[in-house]
């Protein structure tokens, strides 16, 4: 904990934080968000900020700017970087400050380009502006950090728009873009989070190359302690504005001091019990060589089997645009498919959900991946769950609110407490709660789960897997889980469809897809996933380059 | 109660001054008769007497008291705009809400009408209709109601177009709610907000239309007092530097600011509602 205090004494700090108190404004006044919290940082070091949702790391890491969010407001303490006083520092000092020697990357690359402009010229923006380089040695230098960031084809890529380029690309662009000026510190708020896992190696390859051949310092914010342990050299544990732990990454890793720490650590390791095999001779759903299209004559789906017995978890994972959302829809209904059906119970169903009569639909139910916008933020829970067990079971007045009640305490929430709120007064995994009950509302045979997890801090999304594998003990429905996590998977599923590209390239129990021999693919989603140990990324891309080396096939992200 | 009390208390300056503009305007409008001192189109004097004894706003071109026209004025222009801008939020609220439930051609007719209605320039379709059928007071209400409700309906329209491909709208089509359902308990009230703000901005035209009607001679007719006749009736005394033909278009120009300012602070307040969550 007290290794950043003797390292001050060095000539090389960077920036200084001492006592940093934030406020954040909300309906009763001034609320304090930050309290209190000491951060230092020596140049070429890289810190990692980690924390669930509301800890405070975002806010802290922007604080490192001399930059509070409106809404927020710096209430005390000193930020000092390199000498300077950026809270006693002018609008104009922080100006040129930002940009040139502080340089900031944000989650969402896409909404963080401007969409009319195309790539370097967004890029020389910023060394123009501070009048560091001239437009056609900016341009140069463009390219030559394309090159660095491994993005393919450097000479010509920035003269894209934000929206011709993937997602990874974006943010490796979006981290080149941040280098321009050779900052001395770059601020990376969960620069990967959105992006895919096998994406996500790039990318952070990428960044973790660029930081140290500069020698430039960076705050790296994320939720993922194995993505933090690939990138930082120290590690500050954060929670609700306070510090839990501080140390170096590796200590940290390998014994960590605190209780919360070591909950973060294990947040992977939940298994479920594997359920007993349907034994009917019919299973509850089957997708029968189902193919579906947007429209158009691109299939995102083809060809599709699958059948789910009852009682048991079926995860379908796979990389954003290999469908698996597709199929989600194509069984509610909300996408006929252009060829073959999906039967229910030995029964086809009709392709529309609208053709559907109420008990077919009742017996399958959904839960999304986003809470905020999966329930009517005008209505009060009461009505949310209620509503469901008005419509396909009748219950009305009293024993509809009895039944609100009981489905309440199964999600454990305190029913007094909480049927009278409006979703707004929830918390994230509060709502996704209400997700479920609601659909528990309708006492289905089948809940499709799309994503209910990736929307949620990690611990929170563990205690949501847990109540789901309860549920199926109590009242032994059958799980969908469409996915792109693969911790979850091993988690909760007893069997796993992998797709790619609108195609199902393997299905088996949990264990055959988890050990060798896998398919190519497979493996490269398998490997991909991070993992605590902090050489882990090195290692991996090592051994990947060794077997392109020896001449073996190596399937890379489609998003290279 | 005491939550309305507390918004109200933290309102700006200006919002205070425009609900004082509105209530006092009702107030008016309401108590007409008792604020008077002459019936509405009783002639009491001669003809453009100047302010003072007797009659406190002078007399206009035909000898009637001026504040009292003008106190009518409020009750009959007032009263007019309300009625058409909510039957025209009504018309254009529930077809637009209509459109993008069911989508479609439904949509695609339903747009394409209005498209129609909005390629002619309003006031000359209106001046158009209302000579042809006439210019009673419920003709007037229908034609203007009709001709704002397209703003009306593409405002809903795009709003709630928003709102329909989130989740839980998609959640309650899947739990096989009916169209009817889906608009009123899912989708209009999460739209709610803009439309009350577009209803203060479409109050404000709708009113400003009736006048502009009323001084081309096609709106309230004779002996009915209304701002914007009053403006034309009286329009002479200008020329001779009498700014008392400018005090109907003041009364007009004070309830639009009022009501701007409403608008102004409820939109801030809605959108600042929407950056907490």
């Amino acid at each position: 904990m007290s290794t950043s205090a003797e390292q001050t004494s060095n000539g090389d700090l960077l920036l200084e934080m001492r006592g940093l108190r934030i406020e954040g404004q909300s309906e009763g006044g001034w609320q304090e968000i930050v309290k209190g919290v000491d951060v230092t940082l020596r140049r070429g070091e890289v810190l990692g900020l980690i924390g669930e949702s509301g800890a405070g790391k975002s806010t802290i890491g922007i604080a490192g700017m001399g930059f509070a969010r409106p809404g927020c407001r710096i209430s005390g303490g000193t930020i000092v970087f390199d000498g300077m006083d950026l809270r006693a520092a002018s609008d104009e000092q922080l100006r040129k400050l930002r940009g040139s020697r502080i340089a900031y990357v944000a989650q969402s690359a896409a909404a963080s380009f401007n969409p009319a402009h195309k790539l370097i010229d967004q890029y020389t923006e910023a060394p123009i502006q501070h009048g560091i380089k001239g437009r056609a040695e900016a341009e140069k230098d463009a390219m030559d950090l394309y090159r660095r960031l491994r993005l393919p084809d450097p000479e010509n890529i920035g003269f894209r728009y934000p929206h011709q380029v993937s997602g990874g690309q974006l943010q490796r662009a979006m981290t080149a873009m941040a280098m321009a000026c050779r900052p001395d510190l770059i601020v990376f708020d969960e620069p990967t989070t959105a992006l895919d896992v096998t994406t996500q190696i790039e990318v952070l390859a990428a960044i973790k190359d660029v930081v140290r051949e500069f020698n430039t310092a960076a705050i790296y914010i994320t939720h993922d302690l194995a993505v933090v342990a690939q990138m930082a050299d120290r590690i500050m544990v954060l929670r609700y504005g306070d510090l839990v732990e501080e140390g170096n990454a590796r200590d940290m890793l390998a014994d960590p001091q605190q209780d919360y720490t070591r909950q973060l650590l294990s947040v992977r390791s939940y298994r479920k019990q594997e359920a007993p095999p349907d034994k009917s001779e019919v299973p509850l759903l089957e997708v029968r060589n189902v193919t579906a299209s947007y429209g158009g004559t691109v299939k995102v789906l083809e060809d599709i089997d699958l059948k789910i017995g009852r009682g048991r978890t079926v995860a379908v994972v796979g990389e954003s645009g290999s469908g698996k959302s597709t199929l989600a829809r194509v069984i509610t209904g909300l996408l006929p498919p252009s060829e073959g059906a999906v039967l229910f119970d030995g029964e086809e169903l009709p392709a529309s959900y609208k053709k559907r009569t109420r008990n077919q639909l009742r017996h399958a139910q959904m839960i999304y991946q986003m809470p905020d916008t999966a329930l009517n933020p005008r209505q009060r829970i009461s009505d949310i769950i209620g509503r469901p067990a008005g419509f396909y079971l009748g219950l009305a007045g009293e024993a509809r609110e009895t039944r609100v009640r009981e489905l309440l305490e199964m999600i454990e929430l305190d029913p007094d407490e909480f049927i009278d709120r409006f979703p707004g007064e929830l918390s994230g995994g509060q709502k996704q709660r209400i997700c479920i009950a609601r659909a528990l509302a309708a006492e289905p045979e089948l809940i499709i789960c799309d994503e209910v997890t990736s929307a949620l801090d990690q611990l929170v999304a563990e205690e949501i897997l847990k109540l789901l594998q309860r549920l199926q003990d109590d009242l032994g429905v059958t799980y969908l889980f469409i996915t792109h996590d693969l911790a979850t998977v091993r988690a909760i599923s007893d069997e796993v469809v992998v797709m790619l590209q609108g195609k199902v390239v393997e299905h088996g129990g949990r264990q055959d897809i988890f050990t060798p021999p896998h398919h190519q693919y497979t493996d490269l989603l398998l490997s991909s996933v991070p993992e605590m140990d902090p050489d882990w990324l090195d290692n991996l891309l090592a051994e990947r380059a060794a077997r392109k080396a020896r001449g073996e096939a190596v399937m890379e992200s489609a998003d290279q | 109660m005491g939550n309305i009390w507390n918004h109200l208390k933290s309102a700006p300056p200006t919002a205070i001054f425009g609900l004082v503009v509105i209530a006092v305007y009702v107030f008016v409008a309401f108590f007409a008769p008792v604020l008077t001192p002459y019936g509405e189109s009783e002639i009491v004097g001669a003809e453009y007497e100047p302010w003072g004894e007797g009659f406190v706003l002078g007399t206009d071109n035909l000898g009637r008291d001026m504040l009292t026209r003008l106190v009518y004025g409020a009750r009959n222009t007032v009263g007019i705009a309300f009625a058409t801008t909510c039957l025209a939020f009504l018309i254009g609220g529930a077809f637009g809400l209509l459109a993008t439930a069911m989508g479609g051609w439904v949509d695609q007719i339903l747009g394409r009408i209005v498209d129609v209605l909005m390629a002619i320039p309003t006031l000359i379709f209106a001046l158009l209709i209302l000579t042809i059928l006439g210019t009673a007071i419920p003709v007037l209400i229908i034609v203007i109601a009709v001709l704002d409700s397209t703003r009306v309906f593409r405002l809903a329209r795009a709003v709630s177009m928003n709102i329909v491909v989130l989740d839980f709208v998609e959640a309650a089509r899947l739990r096989g709610e009916g169209t009817g359902w889906i608009i009123l308990r899912e989708v209009l009230p999460n739209s709610m907000p803009p439309l009350v703000a577009e209803f203060g901005l479409r109050f404000c035209f709708v009113f400003l239309f009736i006048s502009s009607l009323s001084f081309l001679g096609l709106g309230l007719q004779p002996p009915t007092a209304d701002w914007g006749s009053m403006v034309r009736d009286n329009a002479t005394l200008i020329t001779y530097g009498d700014i008392t033909p400018l005090l109907p278009a003041g009364a007009i120009a004070l309830l639009t600011i009022g009501v701007n300012f409403v608008v102004d602070w409820f939109l801030h307040k809605t959108s600042g509602l929407r950056d907490e969550h």
